[in-house]
């Protein structure tokens, strides 16, 4: 069993490219994350898998078969929409039995699965109830159930708790988390929320503008985020761009940081958050500007440096120590990295 | 994994199935074929085959000048009816009020109503000694009776009103029923007052269901006969009135041919229009919560349901009125001698034989129209065809007496050897529903979430699976109204009834008729105590398929 | 598909229902006869059964709309007809009739008893069987409440007094409309009659596109506001005849000039190609057969042109027609009559 296989998937519409040869794979049991902004092409690359859109160009593959042309109701494959999208003429039984009806499960056999989705989703009893009686939440769940029940040997989730409220969105996850643990077929889970995808993905895919720029588990991916682009969608928004002296340290605005190997001439340099601390003195490895701003966070406290035009955030503890506004201030960055373009 | 896929196949094999929803298209273009095509063509071979002063049309302004009028009149009353039909589908839409069912049923009637009995209708009503002008002219200080819009321009419009405003209402409402209220709601919170709300939020959101309301009133009007013949008189015609008159009594079919297919031209570019400026706007598929009355609310709905009442029930009810009343006080004996045949007259149609014919073929027109048309909205929607859809709608807009002579003229040789036959009835009655019908059920169909079909499919069901278990559901609602329109039309005898109607099975409107061709009070009564009898029964279809639509689609319509 | 169930099953059992009834395209097992008709035409259901015993036949008859529509439907169907004999070609269209060569020649021995003076052109082609006058008639009640006395020549209703009161049929649409048209020709010569016409469309007269609309909504008599409308001498009979309550006298009367007023002649024909022309020819006679002409007047409102024929009393007493009326030409009316109304529409409705 080899799971899912995309080889050079391709979307044109409308003049523009969509997406530019995608390829990636999804072994079973495993969750792989589409990460990436919105307009970047990861529900296209999801309805192309699903069968819902046929590819320019680029092959679809499954357990080593080829299924492009296939059309979307054979492929065995199941999605979750962001909106639920469920039958309102059908009651949650109805819906969640859907598939089962499909694919000709002997009536108790249906049943029994139904029950057993509906107790996994956290809806027991729900079966006669309307869909325009349930909750947003509710919702979702019967949409997780109903995709699901015919045992699918794919599943898709797109932007799954996107139209939820923060709180309800992070108990869903929570529960999502457990349950696509304990699937044993592959999931590919589309979002553009940064945290959801590190909770719930063992893999992260993060896409820019119609391409793949980034595979690697959530660890890997945040420890070497290598693109500005990645850095910057994780949330790692202190970039500066310096210049590498002949003995390997980058003088940048905020000052000197390195050593970085490489040649000399323009670099850019990621100032990691881990383990920055408020210094009374400038130096090497140390980010020296003017506090811009101080917001007090609680436990934490942002504090935002300008130098030369450039700026750069901390989250320092909060202290009596932390500079005022407009002051010159020091921080130490003891973990940098070197960027490509 | 390295198998390649040819670039331009699926392309191809994409194209092709993308096209293959038109195959349902075909039932409908058969019958437009047949009985369309066929006999426009017979006709208007026949027709410039022979001379008769085709040069008129270029040298006398005459048709012009009917052309320009009848394009005037079709607009305006369009658009006065738009303005009734607004405040109608917020009423219908937005609020629930007690005997609203039977109100929206009464409204309904006029549409099947021959055009010689709403003259006489609002002659009762408005006419210089009926109701209105009799009530006014007590009042000290008006001497004449001021009421005079009999045989103006008013009294086309007004009557295009009436006959229109309950289709243009319920499209509208329909339509109404589909947004959602939250974005009306946000904009509430953002200071939109109640008026601002309508006119930059609702309004523009309607945009579909107006275009599709206005545009059929509009194909009506431009085609409309009897209202211009009768209402209004000679001095306003009508490209539709002119044909009538140049094929029937000047007999110049040249230019009766010619005057038909300019209109045929103009109402096809109107079908086209209103076709490619609908957008698919997905709505909602839940049934939008009635909103409660407050006072100003309250108020201003007592104020358009009078209006509306007044101007659709006054008529009606005035004619009620006349049935019942006899040159010596009230009395039933209209009713009772409608079975009397008392001069023993050979065509004389019994009321009761009258009514189940009328209904007999109306349910027949519904079997052939419900199917073919809701094919055919399936089809042109999921191929995405508006011609192919426009093309379903042409016999809205071609004139019915040129058909009606097409059909006398081709439908006397085999395999179409249909002449003497009442399916011809039928078949003509089911070329006006099926454009109802399609459109309708298109317009419902669009606006369904495109997800649900997506989701069908990903949980295992094919196209056909997904239309039965999915989207036929769903689209009960709009089959239901469509089957009530398809009913109405029939029994309005829209379409080129009058020359191929047969003497075995009379219908309501002929049995009008024949009380009205001849002079005498009795006469008189017991036209209009048929006309009673033909409202009472399509008002009470009406009533009756709202309730079973109601039932069955239990308010997801 | 279950959910589809109760209405769609009830409209499918309806219709299989009424299929029977509706299937059948025409019997074609036995005789019969196709006549082809007008709106207003009528019989005594005994006599047409008598009729069909006789002659082991079954009648059908087939109204076709107004006269106007009646023989363009006779016309566009002549190479195939959908009848055998056809009645209610009048004298005002006879000649488009016989120019398109829609009849086949039959005389009817019947028709000695027809006078001379009625019989058209055309005569071995068409049979006259009943005729009728179209000229004004108005509302005793309502003229007596005005104060005006009912005009004695045409030329009076131009008068002032007369404003706005008369209402006539469009003569491009309606039968008593042109036939009156072609009355005032004569009336008036024609160099004189637009004249006429003018002058009334100065008065206020109301031109209305057929006689159910005038009769029905304008007459003063229905509620409308013109005492004087043009319709038939046979009317005021009626009016008695059906009158409710019932009364003793007619209601209005008629205005009867000499040449004010036009005699409509109908016929019938055997239709050429017909299929059953034996049986038509034999139909003919039937309608000019006394028993048949007798019951013609109550059921037409026309009177009989068989001398034999009697006539029902309230025709002698309320619309008796003694003065002379217009009297065209068959040649006249053939050539002129769509220059005519050409020339009426231009002076009274443009």
């Amino acid at each position: 069993m080899t799971g899912l296989s995309v080889r050079g998937a391709t979307f044109r519409a409308g003049g523009r490219e969509i997406l530019s040869d995608v390829s990636l794979d999804v072994v079973p049991g495993e969750t792989l994350a589409l990460l990436g902004p919105s307009g970047c092409g990861k529900t296209t690359l999801l309805r192309i898998i699903a069968g819902l859109e046929a590819p320019s160009a680029g092959v679809v593959a499954f357990d080593d078969r080829d299924v492009s042309n296939s059309p979307p109701h054979r492929r065995g494959f199941g999605m979750m929409f962001q909106d639920h999208a469920l039958f309102p003429h059908l009651d949650v039984g109805a819906n969640v039995e859907f598939g089962l009806k499909r694919a000709r499960w002997p009536e108790p056999r249906r049943r029994e699965r139904v029950q057993e989705l509906l107790d996994l989703v956290g809806l027991p009893g729900f079966e006669r109830r309307r869909i325009d009686r349930l909750s947003g939440g509710e919702r979702q769940r019967v949409a997780l159930a109903r995709a699901l029940a015919p045992e699918p040997r794919l599943l898709m989730l797109d932007e799954p708790l996107a139209s939820l409220d923060r709180s309800l969105r992070e108990r869903l996850a929570g529960e999502l988390r457990e349950i696509l643990g304990r699937l044993a077929i592959p999931a590919i889970y589309v979002t553009h929320d940064q945290a959801e995808a590190f909770a719930l993905a063992d893999r992260i895919a993060i896409m820019n503008s119609g391409r793949v720029t980034r595979v690697g588990r959530p660890s890997e991916v945040w420890e070497h985020p290598e693109t500005e682009f990645v850095a910057r969608f994780l949330g790692m928004g202190n970039v500066v761009s310096g210049e590498r002296e002949p003995d390997g340290w980058v003088r940048t605005a905020f000052g000197r940081f390195g050593p970085v190997a490489g040649p000399a001439g323009p670099a850019r340099l990621l100032l990691r958050p881990e383990g920055v601390t408020l210094v009374t003195a400038p130096g090497d490895g140390v980010a020296e500007g003017i506090a811009e701003a101080v917001a007090f966070g609680g436990e934490r406290t942002t504090v935002t440096l300008t130098a030369g035009g450039q700026r750069v955030e901390f989250s320092l503890p909060s202290s009596a120590e932390l500079p005022a506004r407009g002051e010159p201030a020091c921080v130490s960055v003891p973990q940098i990295q070197e960027l490509a373009q | 994994m390295d198998r390649s896929v040819d670039e331009k196949r699926p392309s191809l094999t994409a194209r092709a199935r993308e096209r293959r929803p038109l195959l349902l298209v075909v039932p409908a273009g058969l019958l437009l074929a047949a009985f369309l095509a066929y006999p426009l063509q017979g006709i208007l071979r026949e027709s410039f085959q022979r001379d008769g002063g085709i040069g008129l049309l270029v040298e006398d302004t005459y048709y012009l000048e009917r052309g320009w009028f009848t394009l005037w009149q079709a607009t305006v009353s369009a658009a006065l009816t738009l303005l009734l039909a607004v405040p109608l589908a917020w009423l219908l839409a937005c609020h629930a009020f007690p005997g609203k069912r039977t109100i929206e049923a009464v409204l309904m009637v006029p549409f099947v109503l021959p055009t010689i009995v709403v003259a006489v209708a609002f002659s009762a009503l408005v006419g210089p000694s009926g109701v209105a002008n009799d009530l006014l002219t007590r009042i000290p200080g008006i001497e004449e009776p001021p009421i005079r819009i009999l045989n103006t321009v008013w009294a086309i419009l007004l009557a295009h009103v009436f006959y229109n405003v309950a289709v243009a209402g319920r499209i509208i409402a329909t339509g109404w029923r589909g947004l959602d209220s939250r974005v009306e709601e946000s904009a509430a919170m953002l200071g939109a007052g109640p008026a601002a709300r309508f006119f930059l939020i609702t309004l523009p959101a309607l945009r579909n269901s107006l275009l599709a309301a206005a545009s059929l009133v509009f194909l009506f009007c431009f085609t409309s006969f009897g209202v211009v013949l009768i209402l209004g008189g000679p001095q306003f015609g009508t490209l539709e009135t002119e044909i009538y008159r140049e094929s029937l009594f000047l007999f110049r079919l040249p230019v009766a041919g010619a005057l038909a297919l300019a209109q045929l031209v103009v109402t096809f570019a109107a079908i086209v229009i209103n076709a490619r400026l609908q957008q698919a706007t997905p709505q909602r598929t839940e049934a939008r919560s009635t909103t409660p009355w407050d006072r100003k609310s309250a108020a201003l709905g007592a104020a358009i349901l009078a209006l509306l009442l007044l101007l659709t029930a006054a008529p009606m009810a005035a004619l009620v009125e006349r049935s019942f009343h006899g040159g010596d006080g009230y009395t039933l004996r209209y009713y009772t001698m409608l079975d009397d045949n008392v001069r023993g007259q050979a065509l004389f149609v019994a009321p009761i034989e009258a009514v189940r014919n009328s209904v007999v073929f109306a349910l027949a027109t519904v079997a052939v129209a419900l199917p073919v048309g809701t094919l055919a909205a399936i089809g042109s929607v999921r191929a995405r065809s508006t011609l192919a859809e426009a093309l379903v709608q042409l016999p809205l807009g071609v004139s019915s007496v040129t058909l009606g002579l097409g059909f006398l003229v081709t439908m006397d040789q085999p395999p179409l050897n249909l002449r003497e036959s009442p399916a011809l009835v039928v078949i003509a009655h089911s070329l006006i529903a099926v454009p109802f019908v399609t459109r309708t059920v298109s317009a419902r169909l669009r606006s369904l979430d495109p997800r649900l079909r997506d989701a069908a499919a990903m949980l295992g069901a094919g196209p056909a699976r997904t239309f039965f278990a999915v989207e036929a559901p769903l689209l009960k609602g709009a089959i239901g109204v469509a089957a009530v329109l398809s009913f109405a039309t029939s029994m309005g005898e829209f379409g080129a009834t009058l020359l191929i109607a047969r003497p075995e099975y009379p219908t309501i409107p002929v049995a009008i008729f024949r009380y009205l061709g001849q002079p005498g009070a009795l006469n008189y009564g017991q036209a209009l105590a048929m006309s009673t009898v033909l409202m009472a029964v399509t008002g009470s279809t009406f009533f009756l398929a709202e309730r079973l639509v109601r039932v069955r689609t239990g308010g997801v319509s | 598909m279950r959910r589809f169930s109760l209405p769609v099953i009830l409209l499918l059992i309806s219709c299989l229902a009424a299929l029977p009834a509706l299937a059948c395209g025409g019997d074609d097992g036995g005789d019969s006869l196709t006549v082809i008709t007008h709106d207003s035409f009528n019989l005594s259901e005994e006599l047409i059964k008598q009729f069909e015993s006789e002659n082991h036949v079954t009648v059908k008859l087939l109204p076709k709309g107004d006269a106007g529509s009646m023989l363009t439907a006779l016309i566009l169907t002549k190479r195939n007809p959908e009848g055998d004999v056809a009645f209610g070609v009048d004298n005002t269209l006879l000649s488009r009739a016989l120019d398109e060569g829609v009849f086949a020649a039959y005389t009817s021995p019947l028709t000695i008893k027809v006078p001379a003076d009625l019989r058209g052109e055309g005569s071995n082609l068409v049979t006259p069987i009943d005729y009728g006058y179209v000229n004004f008639n108005y509302d005793i009640e309502a003229l007596k409440k005005l104060n005006i006395e009912p005009p004695k020549k045409l030329e009076d209703l131009t008068d002032a007094k007369y404003r706005g009161l008369v209402v006539v049929e469009n003569p491009a649409s309606s039968s008593p409309g042109l036939a009156f048209l072609i009355a005032t020709v004569d009336y008036f010569g024609e160099s004189a009659y637009l004249n006429w016409w003018k002058a009334m469309r100065a008065n206020d007269m109301k031109v209305v596109d057929g006689w159910e609309t005038a009769y029905y909504t304008n007459f003063s008599l229905a509620g409308g506001s013109q005492p004087i409308v043009l319709s038939y001498a046979t009317s005021p009979a009626f009016e008695q005849l059906f009158a409710d309550p019932p009364r003793k006298d007619a209601p209005t009367a008629n205005i009867l000039v000499a040449k004010g007023v036009f005699r409509q002649v109908e016929y019938a024909g055997v239709l050429k190609g017909a299929k059953n022309e034996a049986l038509a020819r034999k139909f003919i006679d039937f309608l000019l057969s006394v028993p048949v002409q007798e019951d013609i007047p109550g059921q037409m409102a026309v009177y009989p042109v068989n001398q034999d024929a009697k006539v029902p009393e309230a025709f002698a007493a309320f619309s008796k027609v003694d003065v002379a009326p217009a009297s065209v030409s068959a040649e006249a009316i053939a050539a002129k009559r769509d220059s005519w109304i050409e020339a009426w529409t231009k002076s009274v409705l443009r």
